[in-house]
């Protein structure tokens, strides 16, 4: 089998016919493959992200992650377009589940592709994940410590980002969700609740905590990166997938 | 965590980005993860213009202590010199 793949910017028409840059990675070979919407977290489409995506590539699926702020210009570096992104308020829900739409359908554009879409986000993209596997006909998502998916945020924080529990009924896929047991945002508490809500449902849903990791263990370039949470958490990922996404 | 918190501010000056001088209007200010820190969390400031495009910025990232040394050092700088003296406004009547 080879393992060379494909990586690079490409154009993707996003939420209000916006054209967005994105981040493809895809392997070489002609295998039929599922693919993968990465969501990038709050700093923006930044190079841990575009590392999730060739991961996913050397592991055989086409994978894209849609710069979530592009409309805040071409040809800014990602951390102004981040910042300027938020000084506006961050991304509207609506929109953000248009830009992934709009990432999927190019995924399933490609050659050799499947058919089936995953998505997966960290921090408020897991939110992000979660909201859009609601919206959208998803195949398997990933929630990757994602907050504000089942309680509000404190009444001192002005963000767009709000409780989307009461979409659960939709959810249109399994749900995977990683969390670190030292997280106040998501803390074990809200964690706990979303797995009750889908229980009650009848979603399918599988839910790990892992100890001594707090938010954004995942991240290889932080201080809260924790290798074997990390490390579990990858291997959980890739088996979900498989199960999900390999038609 | 993602705090999402953002607090704005006006700002009349000016700051030296990435492209050279340009006139500030806009601050904000966030806890919330750094891009570059090496820290978990970090007090994130960006000084803007957002007529001139998201490139007119800059960006700092400090640790909690550190944004409060700075707050008192602003203090204590002001405190020091004439009242009014960097006012927009000009010198208060009256001074030399």
């Amino acid at each position: 089998m080879s393992d060379a793949i494909w990586a690079g910017t490409v154009a993707v028409t996003g939420h209000g016919d916006a054209e967005l840059e994105a981040y493809l990675a895809r392997p070489l070979g002609d295998a039929p493959r599922g693919g993968v919407v990465v969501i990038h977290h709050m700093p923006g489409y930044d190079p841990g992200t575009k590392e999730f995506v060739r991961t996913f590539a050397a592991h055989g699926y086409a994978a894209i992650a849609p710069n979530l702020y592009s409309r805040e210009g071409a040809g800014v570096s990602p951390d102004d377009q981040a910042a300027a992104a938020r000084a506006k308020g961050g991304v509207p829900d609506e929109q953000l589940v248009g830009d992934v739409a709009g990432a999927a359908a190019h995924l399933s554009s490609l050659d050799h592709a499947n058919g089936r879409i995953g998505v997966i986000g960290h921090c408020s993209g897991g939110r992000q994940a979660f909201l859009a596997a609601c919206e959208l006909d998803i195949d398997a998502a990933v929630d990757c410590y994602g907050a504000f998916v089942v309680k509000d945020p404190p009444e001192e924080y002005p963000t767009m980002a709000g409780s989307i529990v009461a979409k659960a009924p939709n959810l249109s896929c399994p749900l995977l969700g990683l969390f670190g047991e030292e997280d106040r945002f998501p803390a074990p508490d809200e964690v706990a609740e979303l797995d009750a809500e889908l229980t009650r449902l009848g979603k399918e849903h599988e839910f790990h905590t892992y100890p001594e990791a707090g938010h954004a263990f995942f991240a290889v370039e932080r201080p809260a990166f924790r290798p074997a949470a990390a490390k579990d958490g990858w291997e959980k990922i890739f088996a979900f997938y498989g199960r999900h996404l390999n038609a | 965590m993602c705090t999402y918190q953002t607090v704005k501010v006006e700002l009349d000056g000016a700051a030296k980005g990435a492209n050279g001088w340009f006139t500030l209007t806009d601050g904000a200010v966030y806890v919330d993860h750094p891009y570059h820190a090496c820290h978990e969390h970090t007090v994130n400031i960006d000084f803007t213009n957002p007529g001139d495009g998201p490139s007119a910025r800059v960006a700092v990232e400090l640790t909690e202590e550190s944004a409060l040394a700075l707050v008192e050092a602003i203090r204590q700088a002001l405190a020091a010199a004439p009242p009014g003296l960097a006012s927009a406004s000009g010198r208060r009547a009256g001074a030399a």
